[in-house]
């Protein structure tokens, strides 16, 4: 039985592999101007600099869908370890106002330090997510009877509207108009080498350590007192465990906006299929997440050409009724 | 016991009178503020008819109007969020989780994007366009959170209705990136609350509503009182929670759309009226729905006030005035309320 169960994780690691280098070719192959696979891999395996067609690739093609890959792991790890670390199943970044944070500070970047570099862009996005976070942490657990999901997720939801109203004054008032909302509706479009050469390490190296960390989350599951009783320190846990869901949220916003919905849906679809061990379950949401956002940054740039749809909303039309679904389902637990 | 009674009309009535006194300097003050400075005295000479030409077109034409919207509705979104902080029996419900202001946002967004034109006779289609969004997106929310068996289940209506809203809010934002410059400007401050009526017409489109309906929710005070014993206890005594419950959370949503389609996307009033309405004349709702009504009007024309006096030249829409003050004290209010609020399904 227990074999049999290695052998179906296993299986289901390699199916989402094998998806996501396909979703990659693809992604990269269409486009405003389709490549044949050959020149893809020639451009991947043979880097010809005068080709033009490699150039296209390496200069736009590249960076945009493994900046959508990354961000879309990032995204859905993050969803993955507040779940857990809230024992709230409809915990999400979007959905908690750790975006709306990140946003916030965006918003004052651009207003006040318009030429700040992009390096101190992304320290700043986690300063804002960070922040949000510790706030609604605090609110959720200072409450007489503890941290509660459904408190949690209403003061998540009332700090995302007050920053995000603060956001829009700010962008009104200094006459931002639709840069921030450009910045905001988020989409990969933009991310070049540089981005990626910042953002991926820092992401690959949190899922890891996320994910050796993953046997103190799944206790987490079983409630403060049994996980405490098994040996884990689950305030160290907690604290660890939301300190690399704000630094996998935060960079990404940085990177491609707020793109909600990501980290709700994801860790789902990852629990019906390779179970709650998160030790599985965040290496698998990181493989699914990636998938996601390369279909989504595909569908939004091949809806209405030479247009963009907002890859916001192309999660959010997914998202959202399964967000509807969840709501019926966990009765219970509400 | 018909003391304790009687005490708490009487200290209704004085909070009443002193909030009308309040609201009646605020709307003073008010009137006041603007670029254009008229002294108290000119003010009351113009508003006696004795003005000059000038003077009568600043008040009449452009202060009166938006200050009138602005009481309106202030009223409007207290008693509303009043009446759904009852049915729901949940002091933390508020317009905002019906997807009233995404959908009066999504309204106002479908109408720029396909006729560009704000002026002429299309200034009425901009508040119908935003109450329809309103309206639609409400009865989305209810049919999503509806149960065959149990009926509207109140924490279910705040769980969907905050997941439509992010949804609504995704696509809002998807059609306003493809708005021109102008457009985008104009709708960003309406969705952000800028008091938009400022034409008496406005004032015509919005006075029905609240003339009409404030007065039956405050005939079904003993209703909304029955709901606070809980479901059971309620329909032991002889009412139909059931349709009462649909019929005022109607009625509620009427108001909102009515009042977010004329001043605009403005949270959190409905919110945090109640609140302090339920802390100075206590729980019973023909008490305490006057009350609500009265400080959701003080806290919107001062938030008005605020925002287009002291951020010149470039005024602060009023509704992030509002959020600035209401979001700290319902996150306060969030911290006080007891665990017990989830025991109500």
């Amino acid at each position: 039985m227990k074999r049999n169960n290695v052998l179906i994780t296993g299986l289901w690691f390699a199916a989402a592999g094998a998806l996501l280098l396909l979703s990659l070719v693809i992604a990269v192959s269409f486009g405003a101007k389709d490549f044949s696979l050959n020149e893809v891999w020639t451009a991947v395996f043979a880097y010809n600099p005068d080709a033009s067609a490699h150039q296209i690739m390496h200069e736009y093609r590249f960076p945009r869908v493994l900046g959508a890959a990354v961000t879309g792991m990032a995204f859905a790890v993050a969803g993955a370890l507040m779940q857990g670390v809230t024992r709230n199943p409809l915990a999400d970044t979007g959905i908690l106002g750790v975006n709306a944070g990140a946003a916030f500070v965006v918003a004052l970047c651009f207003a006040f330090l318009p030429g700040i570099a992009y390096s101190e862009l992304i320290l700043m996005s986690f300063a804002g997510a960070a922040l949000s976070t510790l706030l609604i942490v605090l609110l959720g657990s200072a409450t007489q009877g503890g941290l509660q999901s459904i408190r949690l997720t209403i003061a998540g939801a009332v700090i995302a509207a007050i920053l995000h109203s603060f956001s829009s004054g700010i962008a009104i008032y200094y006459e931002l108009s639709q840069d921030l909302a450009f910045w905001y509706a988020g989409g990969v479009a933009g991310v070049k080498w540089e981005h990626l050469k910042l953002l991926a390490p820092i992401v690959l190296v949190v899922i890891l350590a996320s994910s050796i960390m993953g046997r103190s989350i799944s206790f987490l599951s079983l409630g403060d007192e049994t996980a405490a009783s098994l040996g884990i320190h689950t305030g160290r846990v907690k604290v660890l465990g939301m300190t690399a869901a704000v630094i996998l949220a935060g960079a990404s916003v940085a990177v491609a906006g707020s793109i909600g919905f990501v980290g709700l849906v994801v860790p789902h679809i990852a629990r019906r299929m390779v179970g709650v061990d998160y030790r599985k379950l965040i290496p698998f949401s990181a493989l699914l997440g990636a998938i996601l956002l390369i279909w989504a940054d595909f569908a939004s740039r091949m809806v209405n050409p030479p247009r963009e749809f907002a890859i916001g909303a192309m999660v959010a039309m997914v998202g959202v009724p399964f967000f509807l679904y969840l709501a019926r389902q966990e009765r219970r637990e509400l | 016991m018909a003391s304790l009674e009687q005490k708490r009309t009487v200290k209704a009535i004085v909070v009443g009178l002193i909030l009308l006194i309040i609201a009646a300097i605020v709307v003073v003050v008010s009137l006041n503020t603007g670029t254009i400075r008229l002294s108290s005295a000119a003010i009351w000479r113009t508003l006696l008819g004795g003005g000059a030409a000038d003077e009568n077109l600043v008040l009449f034409e452009y202060r009166l109007p938006r200050i009138v919207v602005t009481v309106l509705a202030g009223i409007g979104l207290g008693i509303s969020g009043a009446v759904l902080q009852g049915v729901s029996r949940n002091s933390l419900a508020d317009p905002g989780i019906l997807g009233i202001n995404a959908g009066a946002a999504l309204g106002l967004i479908l109408f720029v994007s396909f006729f560009r034109n704000m002026e002429g006779p299309s200034t009425l289609l901009i508040p119908l366009f935003a109450f329809a969004g309103g309206a639609c997106i409400s009865l989305l929310i209810f049919v999503l959170a509806y149960d065959r068996f149990k009926g509207l289940i109140p924490i279910r209506l705040l769980l969907v209705g905050i997941a439509v809203e992010a949804g609504i809010s995704a696509f809002t934002l998807f059609l306003s990136l493809r708005l021109d410059e102008d457009t985008y400007a104009f709708a960003a401050r309406w969705l952000a609350g800028s008091v938009w009526g400022r034409e008496w017409v406005n004032v015509l489109a919005l006075l029905p509503w609240i003339v009409l309906f404030v007065p039956i929710v405050y005939m079904h005070s003993r209703t909304l009182d029955l709901f606070a014993l809980g479901d059971e206890t309620a329909s032991g005594v002889g009412s139909h929670v059931g349709r009462n419950r649909l019929v005022m959370t109607s009625l509620a949503v009427a108001l909102a759309c009515a009042s977010v389609s004329m001043a605009g996307g403005i949270g959190f009033i409905g919110l945090i009226a109640p609140h302090i309405a339920r802390r100075l004349v206590g729980p019973q709702h023909r008490h305490f729905l006057p009350i609500a009504g009265l400080i959701g009007l003080v806290i919107l024309v001062t938030a008005d006030t605020v925002g287009r006096s002291l951020f010149q030249p470039n005024a602060i829409p009023a509704g992030i005035v509002v959020a600035a003050i209401g979001g700290p004290y319902f996150l306060y209010l969030l911290l006080q309320s007891k665990p017990n609020l989830r025991r109500n399904r």
